[in-house]
């Protein structure tokens, strides 16, 4: 009798809590409700799950075999996207046969007023011992812009905000030779008529907006230039800036026409917006957005033929700012 | 002594958080019924891919503009001179295993996430969803939209090739056209006039890799942590979903493999789109110099709009004097998406003026079931569809010979005109639609009351034949 | 078969045997010699020219400034010939650009109206209207590839867009360069045709033409590795993918995965 009790009590010291916790678990109220079992379901997933491995795989292989060049990015794609897409298609099988999907009640959270007033009141009250609060506030405001416009200044120093000369700037001068993109002195005698050209001021950077022009040459009988700059056209070669004042694009394209009775006169064209310009009356604006002709470089030819910059551009180059129409120094 | 596998870390977390109510609401959040409802989620997926795959790019992307000579694998590029961050999309895109995969997933991922953010906008507008008390989930929706075209713009200026240098010039341009300040704050901002100082690539980078992901993150969480605070709206599609009782599927366990599996869908349609169809390719358009222009050359369908806009707008600047006060690409760079931005953020406040409707609002409407909203939303819609198709004249040119000139004046009437038709068109048709739902419903109570009728009338002992109306 | 059936048939054969001998018949518009000889030659040229050509390119090519209305009610208007040389000639013609129904219309791309030996004979009919360029011969054994793209961008890539799709340029609709032989590139380049621009030897020498046909050609099968091409066009074809493909899809996807309430 002693030995079976002693063995009940020691097993069911050891063992009693898993028992008792399985029977208050199997007592306790279902929360989610239960759901029938779906093997089926459960092989599909398997079997999807396996499929997405396989594919994983794939594009682990695919990777390895070939070389940079000949890797092909279709296969790589489809083996990552395939795996992610077996991988969806197992858990929507799961989703639709193998949980439960309850259908609840909840109501929407409700306003609280009386915590509203609660919250109202702990700031009221807690400004007890205050007596002059515009004065504080105020003072708070005053500290508050002070230190955030101390804050901000330091931006001040990503760019030149004070001095906007730098968008006024041209490296063009007096004098300077134009050269093409590869640096080649441009004659007189090399600018064709019914094409265009790319030109930049000798030694200078490329990149800088202000550099690029575009050349024509046109008929010097058809030239109607704005006044002041009758001698800006040598043999009717005129340049102007070849970045547009719309947007800011390069102007790459020019129109010319072969039979002038029926096909538009020449143009040049920027391909953003389509803003047209009129090389022969100083590059106004005849089609498109842009609210300013292109500025003008004079050229003058010097003794060995070479085309050399008459001075700085007739206004400041590039889209429309607060000062651009202004007069270039 | 025994371990449990659930109940123990369970125990472990609550232990050391006190967590375990919160646990236990999550997991039994509810989620509304209707696929539609699932669209912001597959922009969340969207970005996920986003910071996944930017994060693998930034790894082997250069943000440098200091000039190098090409002599990779790309033949038509070879001896070229090219900025260290061309040349490293360049490399991305020969070079390394996978690369291209990574790249291409990441432009459609970023493609995608914005056409899903506009149908889930499309669908919380329709349905009304931004009322009250929704209205600061929506504001910051609607940054998250506009922060992200910001994002993309910066994502695919970075690689530095013909195309995006010329977007980036025109970036500079619509800067420069803000009236009075224009100037001085992009000059502060590029540092040099255009293309810049060297530093600018480097501003362009890390608020494209960093401060703009971390906003993008906050908005996220305050956007998902608002909608989890005052919960879905929902259909009125029983008699059990009211203003205020919430039906709907818990988070676990029903609503989470639905979920998992639309993620790995999304996943899914992102890699195959980078695998399978090319986008941006870079070595065709070839490096930028401010001096290159090509024809076609186009933003992201995101920015299309803008495009569109710009090249609607007549050759005018507003000038004081001498001083250029509003130079034209402002119009259709600034003004034009200031105003979509102020409609859409202020339209909740309008539309509660307007109706005098003041009241909570958890049930969604059917676009019909608000006909003044459903039709404002549609002709709005229209405008700024047909100002962005209009950026796509010069191919719809090429492609079926329709004049430009032809287009650009058809298009200027057309983009008030149609949207005044469509407006008037919609509104009658919402209000037929219910009138049809209306005639629907008496129908169906009168059946109801006939057969109630009759059957009353059975027990009774009487049996009439004759219809009730 | 019946006897119906068999009428049927035949009358469905000899029709269509008719159309197809209606088509093998030189196409309508071009007027030509009742017999013409069996290599080109100058005077067929001059026929030809003289039924095709002279009512908008007047006499002996020297051009018609004013619309003056000819045979078949054309209102005649053309460029002088003289002096444009074989090159322009052929240029046009073997792109079907010429014979231009309307004075007003831009020249393009057409069906060829005119058999080889009939084009030759009026290159060398133009070509004896004064001195002028002849047909340019290049040589692709010269040249590189790299200079042609770099030239294509600097020259070319702002009309005819930096994949050669072609494109807009105020008063054109530019075409797209895929299909043209390595002849008709150096041709266009050098005539300028219609708006565009014409460059002359010092501007694109002989062997930077070459250049840039290696180029031009190989824009028929672009470096497509990134999946399909989609255009070469950029975000637009882009834009339309994720619209009309990935939007799609994502929605099929939620659909699949969403319900509606089943109480």
């Amino acid at each position: 009798m002693k030995l079976r009790e002693w063995l009940i009590a020691f097993l069911t010291l050891l063992f009693g809590r898993v028992w008792r916790r399985r029977e208050e678990r199997r007592a306790r109220k279902r929360i989610v409700p239960a759901g029938s079992p779906e093997r089926r379901a459960e092989t599909v997933v398997v079997i999807l799950l396996a499929i997405a491995s396989l594919f994983a795989l794939g594009f682990i292989v695919t990777y390895a075999m070939f070389g940079p060049e000949q890797l092909p990015n279709e296969l790589l794609g489809i083996c990552l996207g395939m795996a992610m897409a077996f991988i969806g298609a197992a858990f929507t099988v799961m989703a639709k046969k193998l949980v439960v999907t309850e259908e609840l009640e909840e109501d929407y959270p409700e306003e609280h007023p009386e915590e509203q007033e609660k919250v109202a009141q702990i700031i009221e009250e807690s400004g007890s011992r205050i007596t002059r609060k515009r004065l504080l506030m105020g003072a708070g405001a005053v500290t508050a812009g002070s230190l955030g416009l101390a804050a901000v200044t330091p931006a001040l120093s990503l760019g030149p905000i004070w001095d906007t000369g730098p968008l006024d700037e041209s490296p063009w001068r007096r004098g300077m030779r134009l050269v093409d993109e590869d640096d080649h002195l441009y004659r007189a005698s090399d600018v064709d008529e019914k094409t265009f050209y790319t030109a930049f001021p000798e030694g200078v950077d490329k990149e800088d907006l202000a550099a690029a022009v575009v050349m024509v040459r046109l008929d010097p009988r058809a030239l109607h230039l704005p006044k002041g700059r009758e001698h800006w056209a040598p043999y009717g070669i005129v340049a102007y800036s070849k970045i547009c004042t719309h947007a800011g694009c390069a102007i790459a394209l020019y129109r010319k026409p072969t039979f002038a009775p029926v096909e538009p006169r020449p143009a040049l064209v920027c391909p953003c917006h389509y803003s047209t310009f009129d090389p022969a009356t100083g590059a106004s604006v005849i089609y498109g957005p842009a609210g300013r002709p292109l500025p003008q470089l004079p050229l003058m030819v010097d003794g060995s033929g070479y085309l050399r910059a008459g001075g700085n551009f007739s206004e400041r180059i590039g889209p429309g700012w607060w000062n651009v129409r202004s007069q270039p120094s | 002594m025994s371990t449990d596998p659930i109940q123990d870390p369970i125990r472990f977390i609550d232990e050391r958080t006190a967590a375990a109510p919160m646990l236990r609401k999550g997991l039994r959040y509810l989620f509304p019924d209707h696929w539609s409802f699932l669209l912001g989620e597959v922009a969340l997926y969207c970005f996920i891919i986003l910071i996944a795959t930017g994060v693998y790019l930034a790894l082997f992307f250069d943000p440098s503009t200091a000039k190098t000579v090409y002599h990779g694998a790309y033949n038509e590029l070879r001896g070229r001179e090219m900025s260290a961050a061309y040349k490293s999309v360049l490399d991305i895109s020969f070079r390394y295993k996978a690369g291209l995969l990574i790249r291409q997933t990441h432009h459609w991922a970023a493609d995608l996430f914005i056409a899903a953010m506009v149908i889930h906008l499309m669908r919380v507008f329709f349905t009304g969803a931004f009322r009250k008390p929704r209205e600061l989930t929506w504001l910051l929706g609607l940054l998250l939209l506009f922060t992200s075209l910001l994002e993309g713009y910066l994502g695919y200026s970075l690689v530095d090739d013909l195309l995006s240098g010329m977007g980036l010039a025109i970036g500079y341009g619509v800067g420069l056209s803000i009236p009075i300040i224009g100037g001085p704050m992009t000059l502060a901002i590029f540092g040099a006039p255009f293309p810049g100082k060297d530093i600018f690539w480097g501003r362009m980078y890390i608020a494209h890799v960093f401060i703009i992901p971390l906003l993008l993150f906050a908005l996220i969480g305050g956007h998902l942590t608002l909608v989890a605070l005052r919960h879905h709206t929902q259909f009125r599609r029983s008699e059990r979903q009211t203003q205020r009782k919430l039906v709907g599927v818990p988070l676990f366990p029903g609503q989470a493999p639905r979920s998992l599996a639309l993620m790995f869908f999304v996943f899914a349609v992102l890699f195959l789109l980078g695998g399978l169809m090319q986008i941006n390719p870079i070595w065709q358009w070839g490096p930028f110099e401010p001096y290159w222009g090509t024809n076609g050359a186009q933003p992201d369908w995101y920015l299309g709009w803008l495009i569109g806009a710009l090249r609607l707008m007549p050759s005018f600047d507003v000038t004081i004097s001498h001083f250029t006060l509003i130079p034209n690409p402002f119009w259709g760079g600034v003004a034009f998406p200031l105003v979509v931005l102020g409609v859409l953020a202020t339209f909740p406040w309008i539309e509660r003026k307007l109706t005098r409707d003041h009241s909570v609002h958890n049930l969604a409407d059917r676009p019909r079931d608000a006909p003044n909203r459903t039709a404002f939303g549609v002709a709005f819609l229209s405008w700024v569809f047909l100002i962005f198709a209009f950026g796509a004249a010069d191919r719809i040119l090429v492609l079926w010979d329709i004049g430009y000139n032809t287009q650009l004046y058809i298009f200027r009437v057309a983009i008030w005109v149609v949207p005044a038709i469509l407006f008037f068109v919609t509104r009658r048709w919402c209000r037929a639609l219910r009138l049809a739902d209306t005639i629907d419903e008496l129908h169906e109570a009168a059946e109801h009351a006939a057969e109630y009728d009759a059957t009353m009338r059975r027990g009774a002992g009487e049996a009439r034949t004759q219809p009730v109306r | 078969m019946s006897r119906p059936r068999a009428i049927t048939i035949l009358a469905a054969t000899l029709t269509l045997g008719l159309v197809a001998v209606a088509e093998a018949q030189p196409p309508s518009g071009i007027v030509r010699p009742t017999t013409e000889p069996a290599r080109p030659t100058l005077e067929l040229g001059a026929e030809l020219y003289a039924g095709n050509c002279a009512s908008c390119h007047g006499i002996a090519g020297s051009g018609i400034s004013s619309p003056r209305p000819g045979a078949a009610d054309i209102a005649g208007q053309g460029p002088p010939l003289r002096g444009v040389g074989a090159l322009a000639a052929d240029f046009y013609l073997r792109m079907g650009f010429m014979p231009l129904p309307e004075a007003h219309r831009e020249p393009e791309r057409d069906r060829v109206l005119f058999t080889d030996k009939e084009i030759r004979s009026l290159v060398s009919y133009v070509a004896s209207l004064g001195p002028g360029p002849g047909i340019p011969h290049p040589d692709l054994r010269r040249g590189t590839i790299q200079d042609g793209l770099k030239l294509f961008t600097d020259h070319c890539a702002g009309c005819h867009q930096i994949v050669g799709r072609g494109g807009f340029a105020t008063g054109a609709r530019i075409p797209p360069l895929q299909g043209v032989t390595p002849t008709e590139i150096a041709e266009a380049v050098r005539t300028g045709p219609y708006l565009m621009p014409r460059f002359s030897k010092s501007q694109i020498s002989d062997v930077q033409l070459d250049s840039l046909i290696h180029y031009v050609l190989s824009t028929k099968d672009p470096d497509n590795h990134g999946g399909w091409g989609i255009g070469n066009l950029g975000p637009i074809p882009e834009g339309m993918v994720a619209w009309w493909i990935g939007i799609p899809l994502l929605i099929v996807a939620c659909m699949l995965v969403g319900r509606r309430l089943h109480s």
